[in-house]
């Protein structure tokens, strides 16, 4: 199967990511794609977690926000939002936070709060949510986002969600124990941080992708691993897998069929 | 002690001009009707708390009956921006409105601060966050055993919260199952709780044990509307609108057709029309 979209190399190396023995608290959009790919595929047994508090979730559907009834109907348990972020998230539970941005530096800080300046904003973002907490209490970040000039900047306008400061071990210097992020998926390449420096570096490119495209759609002066690999194009199931999860998801969106399965999860 | 009334005379005993109020859901259950009859009274200079504003905050917003927000995710889940907040915020239309921005871990830890009489919230969040620069309320403390440094904000404490659940028995217990989100902490938090229901039953015997229930002395005031949540959804009851959010996006982001809109659905609509928007969301 050698027709796929960036967008569609992008989940599916971002699902690669995924194991079963993951705890992963899920971002919405994109890594809400990826996520359930990996479940659908290779990683079975992985434990969904979305900040509306329902864990062990396994949607047949893409949830349009992270409360859709779907994650609920299909989560092995579902908690108070407070227990979510103090009981699972802080209690160091989570392996895995999975993020998107609107902005995102090299040290792999987010944000998500305004364009320009926050009193007086060009544009005023949703915010953080639940993703300042989740950058720091998860066990390490994943961060996945399509490339363009607008979104990979080299200073971003508003620290939402700590990544790795200014690189070097700013996190330690802040008291953050855990690792922050150890991986980007754009829908071009791979990028891992500098062990050292934790700038991210370009470590795989997707098929057909040159150093050039790479560059040509980030702000920051883009590094490449000496050592740079092909990310493996799609398989046939995994890419089948994503498309048909995702005409479900469609058919369901906007169709608005009765989706509330009534006594199903009734005591 | 609960007591049963039509939406719009707990909205006028419960809700003032000037008041802090929290209409909760975290996007299940969102009280839609009871915001609507709020707009539809128009108080004014309310100080509005929710942890993810959507669709009925940035109606609120939009008809400039907000003087300040307190939140930590203001968006239309899943679609987008809010359209009247981003105008209010950008341009000051209708009115410019104060903004206190959290994260979610502090807005429920503060939400359980409050359920729970304390003053403030003690949690381990906003490390490396610029969110602690902007906003006052965001302190932090030692703590006196490790000499760790734990971020602290105020308590929430709103003077009325909204909610959507279920149910509630004939003595005025409330039922909320599902996504729970904080509306049990919403409710104990504040000092008045206006709770619209789908139903109301005999009485709760022969359900789980451990089901959320409030306790109807918790509870000021029950209505009974039926889709009150739409186009959030009601579990159990009807599914989630997610055209109506789509949609949602398009009616905001003109201000003549947002009007136009409230006009239409909100102020010459009542709690009665709530049903017919779920029939077809209802499961077969």
């Amino acid at each position: 199967m050698g027709d796929f979209t960036p967008n569609e190399m992008m989940t599916i190396a971002a699902s690669r990511a995924l194991t079963s023995q993951d705890v992963c608290f899920v971002g919405i959009g994109a890594p809400s794609a990826a996520c359930n790919v990996a479940r659908l595929t290779h990683a079975p047994d992985i434990t969904l977690i979305y900040e509306s508090g329902t864990i062990g979730t396994a949607p047949d559907v893409l949830p349009l926000s992270i409360g859709d009834g779907e994650l609920c109907d299909t989560a092995l348990t579902t908690v108070p939002v407070p227990e979510m972020f103090r009981y699972w998230l802080q209690g160091g539970r989570i392996t895995i936070g999975f993020l998107g941005a609107a902005q995102l530096d090299k040290y792999g800080n987010i944000n998500t709060t305004v364009v320009g300046d926050y009193e007086k904003p060009k544009v005023r973002l949703p915010g953080g949510g639940g993703a300042p907490e989740i950058a720091t209490s998860s066990g390490e970040v994943y961060i996945t986002m399509a490339q363009s000039k607008r979104g990979m900047v080299e200073r971003i306008d508003f620290y939402t969600s700590f990544g790795h400061g200014e690189g070097g071990d700013h996190r330690k210097r802040l008291g953050i124990k855990t690792k922050g992020p150890t991986l980007l998926i754009t829908d071009l390449a791979i990028w891992k941080p500098d062990p050292e420096t934790k700038e991210f570096t370009v470590v795989s490119l997707h098929p057909g992708v040159t150093r050039e495209m790479v560059q040509e759609t980030c702000g920051w002066k883009v590094k490449f691993a000496e050592k740079l690999e092909e990310t493996p194009p799609p398989t046939v199931l995994e890419l089948s897998t994503l498309r048909d999860l995702k005409a479900r998801t469609d058919a369901a969106h906007k169709g608005g069929a009765p989706a509330a399965k009534r006594g199903a999860k009734d005591g | 002690m609960a007591r049963f009334m039509p939406l719009d005379e707990a909205v006028r005993e419960n809700l003032k001009d000037g008041d802090t109020a929290a209409f909760e859901g975290f996007t299940h259950l969102i009280p839609t009707a009871a915001a609507h009859e709020a707009i539809r009274q128009g108080f004014r200079d309310l100080t509005l708390i929710r942890m993810t504003p959507d669709v009925v905050y940035d109606q609120m917003i939009g008809m400039g009956m907000a003087r300040k927000l307190i939140f930590s995710y203001a968006g239309n889940p899943g679609v987008g921006l809010l359209r009247r907040l981003r105008d209010a915020v950008e341009n000051g239309w209708p009115r410019a409105v104060e903004i206190e921005e959290h994260s979610h871990a502090a807005m429920a830890n503060a939400y359980e601060a409050g359920a729970a009489g304390l003053p403030c919230a003690v949690f381990r969040g906003y490390r490396g966050a610029e969110l602690a620069r902007v906003n006052p309320n965001i302190k932090s403390v030692i703590c006196p055993f490790t000499g760790e440094e734990l971020a602290a904000v105020p308590a929430v404490r709103p003077d009325v919260t909204f909610i959507h659940a279920q149910k509630a028995d004939r003595k005025g217990n409330v039922l909320v199952e599902g996504i729970v989100g904080i509306q049990k902490e919403a409710v104990l938090a504040a000092k008045r709780a206006v709770v619209t229901v789908e139903e109301v039953v005999e009485d709760f015997s022969g359900l789980h044990p451990n089901l959320c229930v409030l306790p109807h002395w918790t509870v000021t005031a029950i209505s009974v509307v039926p889709g009150g949540a739409h186009p959030s959804y009601t579990h159990g009851y009807y599914a989630r609108d997610n055209a109506a959010y789509l949609e949602w996006d398009e009616v905001a982001a003109d201000r003549d057709r947002f009007r136009g809109w409230m006009e239409e659905n909100v102020m010459k609509a009542g709690p009665d029309d709530f049903a017919a928007r779920v029939a077809g969301l209802r499961a077969a």
